[in-house]
């Protein structure tokens, strides 16, 4: 069934209402092509969105799915991939819904390395609030509510992510398509928890951190000696602030997922008609 | 009803008095006595006081009483917290070696019963037993076989060696000795035993039971008093079952995994306490919006804010009924007694599938905490009936399909259920959001798909209204003038108290109400009585008021919610028609 599965069956039949340019329709490509690619069909995967321009993409994507509140995608994910280690889960969101109301959930869901994909569409702006700062925003980026700028140092999240045990942190740029893609998909092949930050340019609200600001400055890592299973060299790349780059950052091939290291494998939809046999034994205890 | 025993054990936190209390308590229900304990804790992990309270009869024991026989003190203010329920007579068990007791007043008319508990646990093995040397002693005052001790000690200690256990036996022995040999006195109690089977267990682990009966298979929690005992009995059974506890970051966290895990098609929890259901309120609307079924078991304890953490209240009805921005339908159930704890949870789960939507299962702090005797039989895993509701696979998908070939998982029915594929199922694939929706799950903002949306989901409240029962349950005397009207874990204080009142010539009926909502239609039996009172462990009287309303006189309403204003000419003609059908009717 997997082979005749095209990218575009992961098309929903809505058209987005995405900002001409906007870098998510780049990120949305490459996600559908990774799917597709890995050999995954609509009907087993599910997708969760978040809140904003990024939350979006549930309902531009065909697959089961969930656009839930703001904030709270991670661990929506969490909970299907642990009663449904048969599904491929995805979950999307943005800078803020990852890195501002939702960054609790990030550094837990990091640790608990659940084999699930999460594509964080980061623009470094508040876009559908129509330009607001956002937690990666730059220290001096002026917004309607930053004048001055946030005069606060941008979230890292790939530092949050290694110093929270991250087995998968990867970086990738919409608009370098076959890239982002070979990126996504090698956090879906991955064995737990695969992070990507995706820069996302709004082309409406961010005239800093534009197409031609990411084409002219980010190196790929695959054209360095970078060795993606060194934490030491993440280290180095995620702690440069001179330099953005793209490509895996790190990866933990010994990676122990979530439903390996707790022993959850079974499909939980999947209960008898009375009482599971042996629910008596319950009983007994209390004598 | 024969005579009941009142004892306690109270120290401070820290000195096992828990685990001291249970084993009495399981040693009574062993032996064939009913048992009902209750705690006093407070929210510190040291120090303070804190007691084990039982209750004990051979016949049915339903409530707490504000009296106590034996009380085994392990510091003086354990005495003074207990002075108004000490009375002329009571048995004082303490440790006068202790340098804290040393000094220890006890009243003129009680007993004290000074026993070297430290030294006679070293004795037989170790200080650490000098609590099991007062149980022992306790046993010889309150003339219980000390056997059915040693039939509660193995069960405790039986993962821990023989040897152990045998240390315990000795040591429960020799604070038994040592009243017998030391005290020439005839206490009036006489704890006779029976040959029935009970088990004894709390609130919080029969709603645990009850999830793992019911086919839960997902619970994801954060830790918080009173509810911290449904995830504990949990963890380490459910998987036993094919299920998984996760102890997620907070309750935002919580509820939202409850929520992934319910749409992967499992049936999934969560529980906390009220100010956990502030949190999670956040997430209310999208499981009721999205019709996803999910239960969330809310043991209440005393608010607002942090309140007080480790006592009791039925503060949150109001939360639960109305929690969350936007109208929001819902199912609230509160079991009146611990068995219902487990029976309920078994209902909420088949009521939150066959309407897809979010079931409350509430309990409160005394409920939750409090242990209580019942046969086994109570807890028949045989009687469990299972109902998944309208759940379509792969040869039914096509009846449920748009005219564009989508899955609706929303589709507009007479009775308002719509048809749920899990993922996997193949062309099921589908969205849910939190946005109003159209059949297949899409955003819409068109104003009459809101209408039909809206109203569908109303129309499940109203199938469950017609298709389930919604009774209370009644006692005391049918005919009676006085009607007291009681919600939640007051049951069984009241069916006791209405024993008082019957020996006083006073006649009362009870509407014991497990459903808040919907919930039964009490405007007859309210006009059919002289006196109606209703009876709820907070100020403001939630529950009273929602009696109050449900027999107020109904008024004509003009509702409007597509997402647009009222408009004046628009108005005017909704006004002119509701005028005309009063005159019509």
């Amino acid at each position: 069934m997997s082979s005749d599965i095209r990218f575009t069956d992961f098309k929903s039949d809505k058209q987005p209402t995405w900002c001409p340019g906007c870098g998510d329709f780049g990120t949305m490509n490459g996600m559908m092509k990774a799917l597709a690619e890995t050999g995954n069909d609509p009907d087993n995967t599910f997708v969760v969105a978040g809140i904003g321009c990024s939350g979006k993409i549930g309902t531009y994507m065909h697959s089961y799915a969930l656009h839930g509140v703001h904030g709270r995608a991670l661990p929506v994910g969490t909970g299907v991939k642990m009663a449904r280690p048969d599904i491929e889960v995805m979950v999307a969101g943005g800078d803020g819904d990852g890195y501002s109301i939702g960054a609790g959930h990030f550094v837990h869901a990091v640790r608990r390395n659940v084999d699930m994909t999460y594509v964080v569409m980061d623009n470094r702006i508040y876009g559908l609030t129509k330009g607001q700062a956002s937690p990666t925003s730059r220290e001096d980026f002026e917004t309607s509510t930053s004048p001055e700028g946030p005069k606060q140092p941008p979230v890292n999240p790939h530092a949050l992510a290694l110093a929270s045990g991250a087995t998968f942190i990867a970086q990738s740029f919409s608009s370098d398509a076959l890239r982002h893609q070979e990126i996504v998909q090698q956090a879906v092949e991955h064995d737990g928890f695969g992070f990507v930050n995706v820069y996302s340019p709004c082309v409406t609200f961010n005239d800093v951190d534009t197409y031609d600001y990411f084409r002219d400055s980010l190196v790929d890592l695959k054209e360095t000696d970078h060795d993606p299973s060194s934490r030491e060299d993440a280290k180095d790349v995620i702690l440069d602030s001179e330099q953005e780059h793209q490509g895996v950052i790190y990866q933990d091939e010994e990676s122990v997922p979530y439903h390996e290291q707790h022993g959850v494998d079974e499909d939980m939809s999947v209960i008898p008609d009375g009482a599971p046999e042996g629910a008596t034994d319950l009983v007994r205890e209390f004598y | 009803m024969a005579a009941d025993f009142n004892w306690a054990v109270g120290g401070e936190a820290g000195d096992g008095i828990d685990s001291t209390g249970k084993i009495f308590a399981q040693a009574l229900s062993r032996a064939g006595r009913h048992v009902f304990t209750s705690k006093d804790f407070a929210s510190r992990i040291r120090g303070g006081y804190t007691a084990y309270k039982v209750r004990t009869s051979v016949d049915k024991v339903q409530s707490v009483v504000d009296r106590l026989d034996v009380l085994i003190a392990l510091t003086p203010r354990t005495i003074e917290e207990n002075l108004d329920e000490l009375h002329e007579g009571s048995v004082i068990i303490y440790d006068g070696e202790r340098t804290t007791m040393q000094d220890v007043e006890i009243p003129d008319e009680m007993i004290g019963i000074d026993v070297p508990l430290k030294r006679l646990a070293e004795e037989a093995g170790g200080a650490i037993m000098r609590n099991v040397v007062a149980l022992g002693a306790a046993c010889e005052v309150a003339d219980f076989p000390i056997e059915n001790l040693d039939s509660a000690l193995e069960k405790r200690f039986k993962d821990k060696g023989q040897k152990l256990v045998d240390n315990n036996k000795e040591a429960a022995r020799a604070g038994q000795s040592y009243v017998a040999e030391e005290f020439d006195h005839e206490f009036d109690y006489d704890l006779e035993t029976t040959d029935e089977d009970y088990v004894l267990l709390n609130g919080d682990e029969a709603i645990g039971m009850g999830a793992i009966a019911a086919g839960c298979r997902f619970y994801a929690g954060y830790p918080i008093t009173p509810a911290t005992d449904v995830m504990t009995y949990l963890t380490g059974r459910i998987e036993r079952y094919g299920g998984h506890v996760v102890q997620a970051e907070d309750e935002l966290s919580a509820i939202n995994m409850a929520l992934g895990a319910a749409r992967g098609g499992a049936r999934a929890m969560t529980a906390t306490s009220g100010p956990g259901i502030d949190l999670m309120t956040e997430t209310f609307g999208l499981i009721a919006t999205s019709e996803t079924p999910l239960v969330i078991c809310n043991v209440m304890r005393s608010g607002p804010s942090t309140g007080m953490p480790t006592k009791q209240e039925q503060g949150d009805l109001n939360q639960m009924l109305y929690g969350g921005h936007g109208e929001v339908p819902r199912f609230v159930l509160a079991p009146t007694t611990i068995a219902e704890c487990f029976w309920k949870t078994v209902e909420a789960f088949n009521l939150a599938e066959k309407y897809q939507l979010p079931v409350y299962i509430t309990a409160d702090l005394s409920m939750a905490v409090t242990e209580q005797t019942f046969t086994p039989e109570t807890f028949d895993m045989d009687a469990v009936e299972i109902d998944r509701g309208f759940v379509v696979d792969e040869s039914a998908i096509d009846d449920h399909m748009s005219e564009s070939g989508g899955f609706q998982p929303h589709e507009i029915t007479d009775d308002g259920i719509s048809p749920r594929a899990f993922p996997g199922t193949a062309d099921g694939a589908h969205m849910s959001t939190g946005l109003e929706h159209d059949e297949q799950g899409r955003r819409t903002e068109d104003t009459e798909m809101r209408v039909e949306q809206v109203d569908k989901r109303n129309r499940k409240v109203e199938t469950a209204r017609e298709r389930e029962d919604w009774g209370p349950r009644e006692f005391g005397d049918a005919d009676a003038d006085t009607l007291v009207i009681t919600w939640g874990s007051n049951e069984g204080a009241l069916a006791e108290a209405i024993e008082f009142l019957d020996d006083e010539g006073i006649d009362v009926r009870v509407l014991s109400v497990p459903y808040i909502f919907p919930r039964p239609d009490l405007s007859e039996d309210v006009a059919a009585a002289e006196n109606v009172v209703v009876v709820e462990c907070n100020e403001q009287g939630q529950f009273a008021d929602l009696v109050e309303h449900d027999v107020l006189e109904r008024v004509d309403r003009i509702n409007k919610y597509n997402g647009v204003r009222f408009k004046a000419d628009e108005l005017a003609a909704e006004i002119r028609a509701t005028l005309a059908a009063e005159v019509e009717a």
